[in-house]
Formats: C-alpha cells, structure tokens, sequence
C-alpha cells in the first residue's frame, strides 16, 4: 500500500499564477525607474539623496509600528518603498531631508498602518504625506532651475528659482517652457513629476505586466485632456491642453497614484467615473482653486468615494445582462 | 476564428504530457470498491447481500428517486462487504465491496440492442438504467437532464472544452472513440428532438478536431464550434453563453435557456448503454502531474483504487505533497490512495512542491484582479471582505450563490487568499440558515 506522508489536503484550486503582491510592487518600482532617472539627470544627485531618505524612512516607519503591535512585519511585500518613492517624487529637489522623513512618517503610519495596513487604507498614502507637507508652504514651493548645483546633504542656500509651468499658466497664460522641454521634464518642479515622457515609459511597463489596466489614467488624462482643449482660456487650444497635461503633477498621479490598488474602485465601471472625477476636479482647482496644482488633492477627494461608485457600478451578475431572465436570443 | 466568453484565466495548461498517449487499458481490481453515491442526487439503496455472487454490468444498487442513478459490479465476483468506505470526495459513503473472481463474467442483461426503432422514452429509460451520468466531474444523471429538457431544448450541445490543466481523457477520448461519442451525440439528437448538434472543442486539440471533421464527414447535423483556451471554457454556463450567447440565469438550469450540454465521454456512455447495452462500468482517467514516474491515460474499472493508477504508472518518482482526483483548478486533494474511482473521476494527479502551492495567504491590497477574471461577473474582493466578517446577506447580494467556485480569482490573487474557501463557506452557510 502506498502510504501518502506529507500531503496537504486543502481547498481547490491547487495551482496559482506565480505573480504575488511583492513581485507586483517591485513592478511598479523598476516602473518608477526612468522617472527617477530624469530626475537625477534635471536635479542632479540629491534626488537620489531625497528618494533615499524617504525610501528608508518609509520602511523604517512600516518595520517599527507592526515591531511596537506586535505584528507580522510587512516590509517584504515592498509596498512601502513604492510609498516612499512616490512621495519623494513630488517633492522638490531642495526639501530639507527632515521633510521626507516627516511625510513618510505621516503617510505610513497615520494615513496606511492605523486603518490596517496594505489595502485597508481609504487615501492614497503618498499623497496624503504630500498634501500634510503642504502645511510647510515655502519649503514645499521652492522649485530651483533645471541643472543648479545642488549640495548633496545640506539645505541648499540662495538656491535661483524658477517658476514652474503650472504656476504661469495659473494665469491663463502659456508656459514659459516649450511642450518639448516639459516633456523631457526640462523646467522646474517636484523630483518625479517634470518628465511626462519618462513617467509614460513607466506607465507602459505597468500596463504590459497587467499590473494596471489603461482605464483610469485614460479617464483621468483624456478628462483633463477635453476640458483643457475647449476652455483654453484664450490660448491656442492644443499647445494649452498639451501643456496641462505635461506639467504639474498630472502624468505622475493619473499613472501611478490614481491606480493605486486600495485607494481606486475594482470595478470596471467604477475606474472610469473615478478617472473623469479625478480630472474634473484636477481642472476645476487648476483654474479655480487657489493652489496652482489640484492632482493631489482631485485624487485625495476621490479616494474618499472609492466605495461609493463601487457599489454604484456594481456589475450586472452573469445571467442578468441580457435582460432579467438571460437572453433567448439567436 | 475561436470563441470565448468573458474573464477567466490563462494557467499553463501542462496537457504534453499525455495528450499523445493512446488510451491503456488498466488491469482489473483483486477489490471493486462501489459507493452507493457516484452522482448528484439520493444516494443508492444495494439490492445485493454480502455473500453473493454478481456479475460484471448487474446492477447493485438502485434508487426509486427520480434524480439518481444506479450503480453496477464492475468486476465479477462476490460480495464481501456492504459497509462505509472512504470516498473520493471526501467522507465515508456506504460502498459495496466486490472479490474480483477474474472471470470477468458479463450479466445476460449486457448485450447490443437494436435501437433505431426505440422510443424516445425508451431510450430515456435504457441510460438510467445503465446508470449514466456527466463524465465531465460533476456527475449529473444524464437521464434526467435529458427527461427535464424534452420540449425545452432547441439547442444541443457538446462539451469538449476540457480547460482543466493536465487532463488529457476527453481529449483521448474524442481521438480514439470517435465513433462511440457521435453515436451517442446522434442517440441525444434524437431523443432531445434535435436537428443540429454543435461540439465545442478548444483549438489546442487541433488532432482531435481533425478526426472529429472526418468522422463528421458529410453530415450537416453536427457542426465544430472552436473555442479559445482558456479556464473555465467547459463550465456549463460559460460554454451556452459562448456557444449561444445565452446566459443561465441565476438559479436556473440550462433548460431554461433552451440548451444541453453534454460531456464528450457522457456521451461515449450514452452510446454504450443504448447501442451495446453495457453500463457505466469503466472510464478513462488521466493519470498525470509532476510527482507521477510515468503519466498515462487509463481505461480503468470504476471502484479501482486511486493506488491501481499510481502503480500502473511507475509510482511516485518524488514524495508528492499533494493528491488530487480531478483537475488542480476544481479536484478534490485526498489524503489516502485507497478511495475508489468513480463514475466522475476524470484524472488522478499528484504534485511536488513546486507545483501545487499552498501559499500563506497575506492582506487584500484590492487590485481587483479578481474582479476581472470572475466568468460569472462578480466581486470576489467585496465577496470575500462579507464572507470572512460573517455578513451573509451582504455575501447573498453580492451574489455568493451564483459562484461556480471556478477558482479563477483564487488562481490569479497575488495576495494569495483563500477566496473560494471562503466563499464555499458562506454559501453553505447561507443555504444551512435558508433551511431552518
């Protein structure tokens, strides 16, 4: 009789796709790659001090508070780090590091770990450390011009800065800098947000690995792209709406942070009204708000609805879709 | 051009294995182990006593109820013992046990029929006899599917999407008995009343769609519909949907929408039972997976011993960590190689460390992955935050009922959770509460 030793005897199925949460978000950070690349190219090499900083910190603050609640420690599934490049990427270059620490600290703890961890949090964690940083107004809008010479560790000093696209078209009025420049992230602005290009790349990489689908960003882009063109508020249409849709934070939040998994619908419906709100609101507080950017906080209002248009989008089971009774048809 | 239907999944499908392997015949059992239940419905009453001598195809248990299906000695010999067994499913089931005598003695009752001049009644009453159910895994009695749909069904349908991975019987099935399945499709034509059957087949199987188009030859009656592989294709309501573009309703039967759906190997049996008068007495199961020496498809008596199979194939060549009867995406794990093979039993694997994986389960992150492999359209993610915190009415309107337990959101969740589990659960629950 063949005896079975050290079998398991568990529910079906048995096989599962080799994808687990880890190798998902260390796609997304080989994703974040080329922007970060841009950045260290723009900003020179404190960019990669500032993403270091808040990389660590974000991990580190994810390690102590499930070490304090004697909780099974979290770090490996690389979510942290994917918290922590985001929010270094939309932060200015001349940031003091303490600012890093402070936001990841924030975001990791109060925004992620206190409502349960990876999943259960209701706001995107990055944004909402980016959004508390905000509360620092000079530190978080000091933007330096392209390629200065910046101290590695120390607070930069007598910095020349540079307004950035966003803050000139606050106005109505184009950009200083050309489509072609802000595309190649060649102006002034946070870490990760300047290349449109660089942030696409990542974008595509994400979409070829099935990691996120093509439907909020192209919700929340093509939104921001209609409404831009056919209020260009005197300008030409295409080059304004071109110009929205390079500068600021847009590219980097309707790509990465947008799509982030607790803090977006599951449903299919339900992504595309989350994209076009996410864009309304974009373009409502870029000409109405009193901040020149409205990503962040289009994003951050959206997250709160998250449940809501999931629950309004609910699919049609299989069996109702043709009808209440399943089709006869053919 | 091949047809699929919405979400599912994309497993490595691992069929290379035994997809060229003719059909072998396994030797019979020194012991049959026969339960009394091989089917959906009430279970069978023995009509033998311990101490008697049967034959191979005489009928050994039986039931008056309408939705069962009899079951017959498989070997010749005599009774030894009518007590509880271990079942493949799970559980122990009242089993009667039969010495093999190796005579291999037919019953009188086995023999060809002339059936052309049958009624359909007739014929209805011949495959309830013969004990025939689905040969696809769920074991339905054939005859009552075919009984509640005379006047409703204007769609006749053949399954051979067979999407599990590994599982190669249909497949071998449909290369070498040709002429067995559409003599049975043509058997169901006439009884459903049917002018056209229609056999889905996914286009991996190029051979046998090959053969089938020849036997077919001239006929206008029986037409290929191709499909994509893809898991789970050969689920009931996915294949009418993608064949017909007509969906079950939720809690209705696919008579209800006009269609049957046959196994290819169910209807094998049809033919057997009808044209050569034999019952359900043999089937063929593959017999595969990584820790398996040599894997193969076997024709194998039903109460052979899930061991008989390993054996017949080399044994194992690494210590397997996991034993299923049926495919990895629906079979059930076993714990002990003595439970029988029954009338269901479409393939016996087993598995090494790398291939079966029983992962540690992590948090929800939502990504929804879930939600865009469900066939049946549901949310598994909101499905399973109401399971686990006990909120069945939430489960019930979200649609828990209709889960086909398919597996497809558990196969992709990289946060490797145990949804199906999970949702089982909550519809017994829910089904328990309903009762009281």
């Amino acid at each position: 009789m063949i005896e079975l030793k050290n079998v398991t005897v568990s529910s079906s199925p048995h096989i599962r796709n080799e994808n687990d949460t880890r190798s998902i978000m260390t796609d997304v950070i080989i994703a974040l790659m080329p922007a970060l690349a841009l950045g260290i190219f723009v900003f020179g090499p404190r960019a990669i001090t500032v993403t270091s900083v808040s990389v660590i910190s974000a991990i580190f603050f994810e390690w102590l508070y499930r070490k304090l609640l004697k909780k099974p420690s979290t770090i490996g599934d690389c979510s942290a780090a994917v918290t922590g490049i985001l929010l270094a990427y939309c932060l200015p270059v001349t940031v003091p590091l303490w600012v890093p620490a402070v936001g990841t600290g924030f975001a990791i703890i109060l925004v992620k770990q206190l409502y349960g961890g990876i999943g259960k949090n209701f706001m995107n964690p990055a944004l909402a450390g980016r959004a508390f940083l905000f509360s620092y107004p000079v530190i978080m809008t000091t933007w330096v011009k392209p390629h200065t010479p910046l101290p590695l560790f120390l607070n930069p000093v007598d910095v020349v800065t540079a307004a950035t696209p966003l803050a000139q078209m606050k106005s109505g009025m184009m950009p200083g800098a050309s489509v072609f420049d802000m595309a190649l992230g060649q102006v002034g602005g946070c870490i990760g947000e300047t290349s449109a290009l660089a942030i696409l790349a990542g974008g595509i990489y994400l979409l070829y690995r099935k990691v996120i689908t093509p439907r909020i960003p192209t919700a929340f882009l093509g939104t921001v792209a209609i409404l831009t063109y056919f209020f260009p508020r005197g300008n030409d249409p295409l080059l304004w709406m071109l110009s929205n849709l390079m500068s600021g934070g847009l590219m980097l939040g309707a790509v990465f942070m947008a799509t982030d998994y607790s803090t977006s619908p599951v449903t299919k419906l339900g992504q595309w009204i989350f994209g076009i709100g996410c864009g309304l609101i974009t373009v409502m507080l870029r000409y109405f708000g009193s901040y020149p950017e409205g990503v962040t906080y289009a994003i951050l209002i959206m997250n709160a609805t998250v449940w809501i248009i999931d629950k309004a989008a609910k699919p049609l089971r299989f069996g109702y879709i043709h009808g209440k009774r399943g089709a006869f048809g053919k | 051009m091949a047809y699929t239907f919405r979400g599912g999944v994309h497993p490595d499908f691992r069929k290379d294995s035994t997809s060229h392997k003719p059909i072998e015949e396994l030797k019979a059992p020194e012991i049959a182990v026969l339960p009394v239940s091989m089917h959906v419905g009430a279970p069978c009453e023995p009509i033998v006593n311990v101490g008697d001598i049967v034959d191979m195809g005489q009928k050994i248990a039986d039931s008056e109820a309408f939705v069962s299906a009899p079951v017959h000695a498989t070997v010749s010999g005599k009774v030894i013992e009518i007590d509880k067994r271990l079942h493949p499913n799970g559980g122990k089931v009242l089993s009667v046990v039969i010495q093999n005598d190796f005579e291999n003695r037919l019953h009188p009752s086995v023999k060809p029929r002339d059936y052309e001049h049958l009624t359909e009644d007739e014929i209805i009453a011949i495959i309830r006899e013969a004990g025939v159910v689905g040969h696809g895994g769920a074991a339905f009695p054939t005859h009552v599917k075919i009984k509640s749909g005379v006047g409703k069904v204007n769609r006749l349908l053949i399954n051979a999407a067979e999407c599990e991975p590994y599982i190669t019987s249909d497949h071998r099935v449909l290369l070498e008995r040709t002429d067995e399945v559409i003599g049975g499709v043509t058997i169901l034509m006439k009884t459903l009343g049917q002018s056209e059957a229609v056999i889905g087949i996914e286009t991996n199987k190029h051979d046998a769609i090959a053969v089938l188009k020849e036997a077919i030859g001239g006929r206008q009656d029986i037409k290929i519909h191709p499909l994509k592989p893809k898991y789970p294709q050969g689920a009931e309501k996915q294949l009418i949907e993608t064949i017909t573009g007509r969906e079950v309703p939720s809690g209705k039967l696919p008579a209800d929408v006009g269609a049957a759906v046959f196994n290819v190997d169910t209807c094998g049996a049809v033919y057997r039972a009808v044209a050569l008068g034999v019952p359900v007495m043999r089937r063929v199961v593959t017999v595969s997976g990584s820790a398996v020496a040599n894997p193969k498809n076997l024709n194998v008596r039903i109460g052979t011993p899930l061991e008989n199979l390993i054996e017949a194939t080399g044994g194992f060549k690494e210590e397997p960590n996991k034993v299923l009867m049926g495919g990895p995406m629906m079979g059930v794990a076993q714990f002990s190689l003595s439970a029988p093979v029954i009338k269901g039993t479409n393939a016996v694997l087993a598995f090494c460390e790398n291939e079966a994986m029983d992962a540690k389960s992590s948090e929800c992150i939502r990504c929804g992955k879930c939600v865009g492999v469900c066939p049946m359209n549901l949310l598994p993610t909101y499905l399973y935050l109401y399971s686990e915190n006990g909120k069945l009415e939430e489960c019930e309107k979200y649609g828990v009922l209709d889960c086909i337990e398919c597996g497809a959101c558990n196969y992709e969740c990289p946060a490797r959770l145990y949804l199906v589990q999970s949702f089982r659960t909550a519809k017994q629950r829910i089904l328990d509460k309903r009762r009281k």
